[in-house]
């Protein structure tokens, strides 16, 4: 048994340490809004916060996962209560096919814990690991920006 | 507005029927006599009911049978009935309904005719109609060609009316009011007294009468959806990551698969020996296919180390092994044999006088590689099959599935899924016809396949291959001759190769696509049309035959153009003999304040294609930099007609600016030993955040005729790139990727 923190929650799991976090949190525990794009930490499809931290989940065997923090996609806002990047992302329509979009928004989440005025190179250093092939990138841009207000706004207020 | 009836009668009937406790407003297709005598083939099976709108006393359900891989499909679709029925966003769910002939693609008939799409004659009119019918026949139902919104347009618009109308029907009926004394508003009929009957308590009752197809309709100064702003259906969903894809399909007792077909696609399976991987964790069974072996396991990550341990011995390749011997062939293919069409020949270049100017160009196979890989979820029982995945042609997924499970196309239950792109990968069968013929050895069991990235790599039916030739002449600072000649594999008869389906007939007018129906009244023009006998096997990829010929030909015209000493944007404009192009071309020139000096270690670049009917226009401009050159700005106006949402407009521009620049860039598939060198996206990525320019987008709605956007702005984006860098170096690229010959920053 492995155990970890996944979305504030201690979950235990029953597999092979080499296992992907990324196939742990799919076929496992049924949390299929981190995606499988690549496999090889190319193209981010699979982001996730560990510790806090970005990091491909493809990349991230059970056995570095266990006693750790995960944080998914379902854990930063749901539907009815979005995060404020998540609220950005709907706001300018960011996402076409929207495959990427989960990875995305947790690399910008991440982004934004560690700063919360990024410029235009900022978000190009931070975000050129995470692949769109619709290129929705001008958007994300833009999503990322208002998201930083927000982010700003609340800490302020 | 004119009236529906009408077009109804002409072309289908639309009927409501009952379902338990509600009514659905659909399509009859009916046998009848015609004016086409082709039409009267239509067997009596075929007038089966098949539904756009369902009401019931729970909801309403929207049908939008052309599939949402990432273009908003559902949400344009869903928009034109809402307009009519006067549904808020909201108030309705979609679905996308079984596969069924009455969803046939009335745009993709008259896109196939190999005419130019401006071309309003008697004879192009005539072959459009009889290719109508074709598709009508056939019950082609189909999301291509951008075809979507032209397909649906008015006949979603009608289906709404008419809902709206049987409902107001039953509300006066019911009420006593007469229908013209009722309104309509936000799923309700409304009596003059202020009460509303909302459309889910007169369902019932609408289903017993028989439908109004007697409506107009709105003019669209009434618009309140058509041409606003949308929030896209999806948007949430996609925003929170709790929009289900194919691949998160799953299945009580399901399977999980993983495959290994001959990387020498085509190629036989010779021999396997599969001990190792069956004695990996959670594998349940190794199971051999036509040309490959496929893993299956208790979850997708140990299906795949399984599916890699086994050791495969394969076959040989149908095609050339070695890259070289593939442009030796297209090159072999400039000659009279394997002339496919003389598409236009103005003047006569031969006899035209001047400075001459001749070059070659190349583009590669490239690979589609959207990034939800293939997958399918496959059930194979004594009664049929039933199948979840995301496909752009259903009734074929059924075909090929009854194919291979050995039952009725009509026992195929089909559930298209939202795709994570597609750019025409998912056009193809192969992920479908494997997962179907693993499920076909263990009846009764769910069996989802889910392709590694390399396994989708290897089995991308790239884009064609090709090279062009071009020789000119200018004289006086003018352009006064043009002949083309362009090689490439038709990739139409590769893809209905695959499926069993006879060739298109006729010379295949995408392998001069966006070049000979260039619209510049060059005094001496010829564009000719080489096809490539069959190599590795190719398929649509997004712009299809533009993304090659538009390059060839707007580069191709940049060396005239500079050859004969002339600004790259007015001699274009003084060759443009077609308004809705001239329009394009001037917007982008003022967008982009052409003319205006750039500053040193700058270019700029133009190009303007003109496929599936848009004319798009691009200027490029770039920099050097110590990192390499970078793409600065982009400025874009395309003209459809009419925009359904802007918003999405400006999303499909700028993404299919990003897609074409960023395969031009760095993206090419090589075979080496029979098969793609590339097996993964650090070896084909596109274009990436920190390479994505500035984009600004203008749409124009100046034709009269209304059409898709989703692929036209890729093919100027290559060309006009070439174009800027040839500005900023002096260095023609005449070949893609330009990363060969060039350092982007990257």
């Amino acid at each position: 048994m492995t155990t970890f923190a996944l979305n504030g929650t201690p979950v235990s799991v029953d597999l092979p340490l080499d296992t992907p976090l990324l196939w742990v949190l799919r076929d496992e525990l049924k949390l299929k809004g981190t995606k499988f794009g690549c496999g090889i930490a190319q193209c981010g499809a699979c982001t996730v916060l560990w510790n806090g931290r970005a990091m491909r989940s493809c990349q991230l065997p059970l056995s570095v996962v266990a006693n750790t923090s995960v944080t998914t996609i379902e854990g930063v806002g749901t539907p009815d209560a979005q995060s404020p990047v998540q609220q950005a992302w709907i706001d300018h329509q960011v996402a076409q096919c929207g495959y990427c979009q989960s990875g995305q928004i947790m690399q910008a989440t991440s982004l934004l814990s560690n700063n919360s005025d990024p410029s235009d190179a900022d978000i190009d250093q931070v975000m050129r690991g995470n692949l769109c092939r619709c290129g929705t990138y001008p958007k994300i841009r833009e999503a990322i920006k208002t998201a930083a207000k927000t982010v700003r706004e609340q800490s302020n207020g | 507005m004119g009236k529906v009836r009408t077009i109804a009668r002409r072309t289908f009937l639309i009927g409501s029927t009952a379902i338990a406790g509600g009514v659905a407003f659909g399509v009859y297709l009916t046998k009848r006599p015609h004016d086409n005598p082709l039409l009267e083939d239509l067997a009596d099976g075929e007038a089966a009911f098949n539904p756009w709108v369902k009401i019931d006393a729970d909801g309403i359900t929207l049908i939008t049978p052309h599939v949402d891989i990432g273009q908003g499909a559902i949400s344009m679709q869903a928009a034109l009935i809402a307009e009519e029925m006067d549904l808020d966003w909201g108030q309705f769910n979609t679905d996308y309904g079984q596969p069924a002939a009455a969803y046939y693609n009335r745009a993709l008939g008259a896109e196939l005719a190999p005419f130019n799409k401006h071309e309003d004659s008697r004879s192009a009119n005539a072959v459009r109609g009889l290719l109508h019918a074709v598709t009508k026949i056939a019950g082609l139902q189909g999301t291509g060609g951008s075809s979507s919104v032209p397909d649906s347009f008015t006949k979603l618009r009608e289906a709404g009316a008419i809902a709206r109308e049987t409902l107001k029907l039953a509300a006066a009926r019911r009420s006593g009011v007469a229908v013209g004394e009722l309104r309509t508003d936000a799923g309700a009929v409304l009596l003059p007294n202020g009460e509303r009957l909302v459309y889910t308590a007169l369902a019932a009752d609408a289903a017993t009468i028989e439908p109004v197809t007697d409506v107009t309709l709105r003019d669209p100064s009434e618009w309140r959806l058509i041409g606003k702003p949308m929030q896209r259906l999806d948007i949430v969903g996609k925003s929170t990551g709790t929009q289900r894809y194919g691949i998160d399909i799953e299945h009580e007792g399901m399977q999980y698969a993983a495959v290994r077909t001959n990387p020498r696609q085509g190629g036989d399976l010779i021999s396997y020996d599969d001990t190792a991987a069956r004695a990996l964790p959670g594998v349940t069974d190794i199971v051999q296919l036509g040309n490959g072996v496929a893993a299956l396991a208790n979850n997708t990550w140990n299906a795949f180390k399984a599916v890699n341990a086994i050791d495969i011995e394969w076959g040989p390749a149908p095609y050339p092994a070695e890259m070289g011997d593939h442009w030796a062939a297209v090159s072999a293919s400039f000659n009279e044999d394997t002339l496919d069409k003389q598409w236009r020949d103005d003047g006569d270049v031969d006899s035209a006088q001047g400075d001459a100017v001749t070059a070659e160009y190349r583009a590669p196979y490239v690979a589609h590689q959207p990034l939800e890989p293939l997958n399918a979820m496959v059930i194979v029982n004594n009664d049929g099959a039933e199948v979840w995945a995301s496909h752009q042609f259903p009734r074929f997924v059924q075909q090929v599935v009854a194919d291979v499970a050995g039952c009725e196309t009509d026992a195929v239950t089909f559930h298209n899924q939202h795709g994570g792109g597609s750019f025409g990968h998912r056009l193809e069968f192969e992920n479908i016809r494997q997962a179907t013929e693993i499920a076909a050895q263990m009846p009764g069991t769910p069996v989802k396949l889910t392709f590694t990235r390399e396994e989708d790599f290897a089995h991308d039916f790239p884009r064609q291959i090709g090279m062009a030739r071009g020789a000119g002449r200018v004289a006086d600072g003018k352009v006064v001759s043009l002949d083309l000649a362009i090689a490439t594999p038709s990739s139409s008869t590769s893809q209905t190769q695959r499926i069993g389906q006879p060739a298109p007939p006729g010379p295949d007018e995408q392998i001069v696509a966006g070049a000979w129906n260039a619209p510049y009244a060059i005094p001496n023009c010829r564009v000719r049309g080489y096809r490539v006998p069959e190599l590795a096997p190719v398929s649509s990829w997004r712009s299809v035959g533009a993304s090659t010929a538009g390059f060839f030909m707007e580069t191709f015209l940049d060396e005239l153009i500079h050859a004969a000493g002339a600004d790259p944007m007015e001699e274009r404009l003084r060759l443009i003999d077609r308004a809705e192009s001239r329009a394009v071309l001037e917007a982008v020139a003022e967008l982009s304040n052409w003319g205006a000096p750039l500053g040193v270690g700058r270019g700029r670049g133009v190009a303007l294609v003109d496929s599936f009917g848009v004319p798009v226009a691009e200027v490029v401009e770039v920099s050097e930099t110590d990192a390499g050159i970078r793409i600065d700005n982009v400025y874009v106006a395309a003209d459809v007609g009419r925009i359904v949402d802007p918003i999405n407009f400006e999303n499909h521009v700028k993404g299919a600016v990003v897609w074409g620049l960023g395969h031009a860039m760095n993206c090419e598939i090589t075979y080496a030993d029979g098969q793609a060198e590339q097996r993964n996206f650090h070896q084909h990525a596109g274009m990436r955040i920190h390479q994505c320019p500035n984009i600004v987008v203008r749409g124009l709605e100046l034709a009269n005729k209304i059409r898709g956007i989703g692929e036209p702005p890729v093919p100027p984006a290559a060309p006009a790139l070439a174009n800027a860098i040839f500005s900023l170096t002096g260095e023609r690229l005449r070949e893609m990727p330009f990363d060969n010959t060039v350092k982007f920053v990257s």
